[in-house]
């Protein structure tokens, strides 16, 4: 799933400080699993700016409303009826949600109330940690089925680094090195002998050095 | 001989390597390079300059390895893979041959959460065996990483570090394994404490028969206190720093640990020349080059080959 943080308040007030009609957009998917984003988190904020705006003496006035995913205009197009009945829309979607209500509402202001951070597991209840960054060449089945790109401080294809120490990275303490776990695995496997293979050099342009990524399947257009 | 190299003159002959170390300063006065050079000239056979290390921003280790060699030496430029894509360090590769560097030390180079700018974007489009094979195929096969000829080989003596003492340990030879694939020709190694440790890395070395297709240059550095054994220890990831250590300098008085560790360094050093497969010996004096040359006099050393 996207793993997303919301932002302070402090940050989303200051944003929200020229408006009094807002519209504020959860959304189902990956925001709703990591806790960030959905119904429930649309609610709390939504009543946190409304306590402060009060406090201060300018009140406002928050619809709450939480699409299936922002990621689909058949579903952004839901808002429609309404949307132009707010001032700004303050969405709680990831980057790319909140990038497409922007893209279908293209005289509306709006604004970002999270900060999208990596594509990611749960790896316990309120526990999130990256495994990907969708590099556009996965290199998993050279790896043990771990990522050298996304679990490696470095991003090395050839690892481990001279700081990797009693199995963790040398970038915190409390972070597992990437290549102890490779090793670790490819061990378990019975394939530390690709462990000696050189990885080559990486070819970026699949990644977002390529440029802004697109994906047409002919077979599947209407 | 494929180079111009010093250390590749000298391991021809079949004498111990030695080289040191010379960090540039943190501003553009070429005074404090050529002061360093001062204390090491006729004490090393090369010098490595290091490229904004612990990710502290200095001045070039391009440029500070240029003063260094209008000064007669034979300086190693160590090139990290934290700053650069492949089009600046191909570039940078070029540059310094054409200027007249000899060696090149392809690392990886330490993250930049370490350094004065934690906030930089770090770049690591290579590794660093990754940047051996760049130099390789520059030098050997005259060509780009993207395929085109270039008119004018590198000629650059190629080398890379290795911590003999970081995790996973059973893995660490086999990584040289894949230095020596890519075309590493020397090494040097992180500092030695543990000579027992560097003993079985070694053996490790022999038995995959890798200290004939590289020549390992032992790393060491003296401890000035008891107190930067400890943070060596402590602080300083895949260091190994042995408890016994320490205790032999907090046994002496605190004005005599810098001689004790002087002393330890020299034992050290005498230690790892009697191993088989060390073809060199790498001090590094940290922001302590003074004393160098004592080092160097008393672990038997010096006096260093003529420089033709």
């Amino acid at each position: 799933m996207i793993v997303a943080n919301r932002k302070t308040l402090e940050e989303i007030l200051s944003m929200l400080k020229p408006y009094q009609k807002i519209l504020l957009l959860g959304c189902n998917e990956c925001v709703t699993v990591c806790a960030t984003g959905g119904e429930r988190e649309v609610g709390v904020l939504a009543s946190e700016i409304r306590l402060s705006r009060a406090k201060d003496g300018e009140p406002v006035e928050i619809k709450e409303f939480t699409l299936e995913r922002q990621c689909d205009h058949e579903y952004i197009d839901q808002i429609r009826s309404f949307a132009g009945d707010y001032e700004v829309i303050l969405s709680m979607a990831c980057g790319a949600g909140i990038q497409y209500v922007a893209e279908r509402y293209r005289n509306k202001v709006v604004l970002p109330a999270v900060n999208t951070t990596f594509l990611g597991v749960t790896l316990e209840q309120g526990v999130w940690a990256e495994r990907c960054q969708g590099c556009g060449e996965c290199v998993l089945h050279l790896t043990g089925g771990v990522c050298p790109i996304a679990r490696c401080a470095k991003s090395l294809l050839n690892g481990p680094c001279g700081g990797s120490s009693n199995g963790k990275c040398e970038v915190d303490k409390e972070l597992d090195c990437g290549w102890q776990l490779i090793i670790d695995r490819l061990k378990e496997l019975g394939q530390l002998d690709k462990y000696e293979e050189i990885i080559p050099i990486k070819d970026w342009t699949p990644a977002r050095d390529g440029g802004p990524r697109k994906r047409v399947r002919e077979d599947l257009k209407l | 001989m494929k180079t111009q190299s010093n250390i590749e003159r000298i391991l021809e002959s079949g004498q111990l390597v030695v080289t040191s170390e010379c960090g540039p300063p943190r501003g553009a006065d070429p005074e404090v390079i050529r002061r360093k050079g001062k204390l090491l000239q006729g004490v090393v056979d090369a010098v490595n300059v290091t490229d904004n290390q612990t990710s502290v921003v200095r001045m070039s280790s391009f440029s500070s390895c240029l003063i260094l060699k209008e000064m007669g030496f034979d300086p190693i430029l160590q090139m990290v893979c934290r700053d650069r894509n492949r089009i600046a360090i191909q570039s940078d590769i070029l540059g310094a041959a054409a200027l007249g560097i000899n060696n090149i030390l392809c690392l990886t180079g330490d993250h930049q959460k370490f350094g004065d700018h934690p906030k930089a974007k770090n770049v690591f489009d290579m590794d660093s065996i990754q940047l051996i094979q760049t130099v390789k195929t520059m030098r050997d096969e005259g060509k780009f990483l993207g395929g085109e000829e270039l008119k004018g080989r590198p000629m650059l003596f190629i080398g890379a570090a290795e911590n003999p003492f970081a995790d996973p340990f059973e893995i660490r030879a086999a990584r040289l394994g894949k230095k020596v694939k890519a075309g590493v020709e020397f090494l040097q190694t992180q500092c030695i404490y543990n000579v027992p440790r560097f003993e079985k890395w070694m053996e490790m070395v022999r038995n995959r028969g890798l200290h004939e297709k590289v020549a390992i240059l032992a790393g060491v550095t003296p401890f000035k206190s008891v107190g930067m054994a400890r943070y060596m220890k402590n602080q300083v990831p895949g260091m190994d720093v042995p408890d016994e250590m320490i205790e032999r300098l907090k046994g002496v008085p605190k004005e005599k640990q810098a001689e004790e560790g002087i002393r330890i360094c020299v034992e050290t050093i005498q230690r790892l020349k009697e191993i088989p497969g060390v073809r060199g010996i790498h001090i590094m004096a940290i922001e302590w080059e003074e004393k160098v040359k004592e080092i160097a006099e008393r672990a038997g050393l010096l006096p260093r080959p003529q420089i033709k």
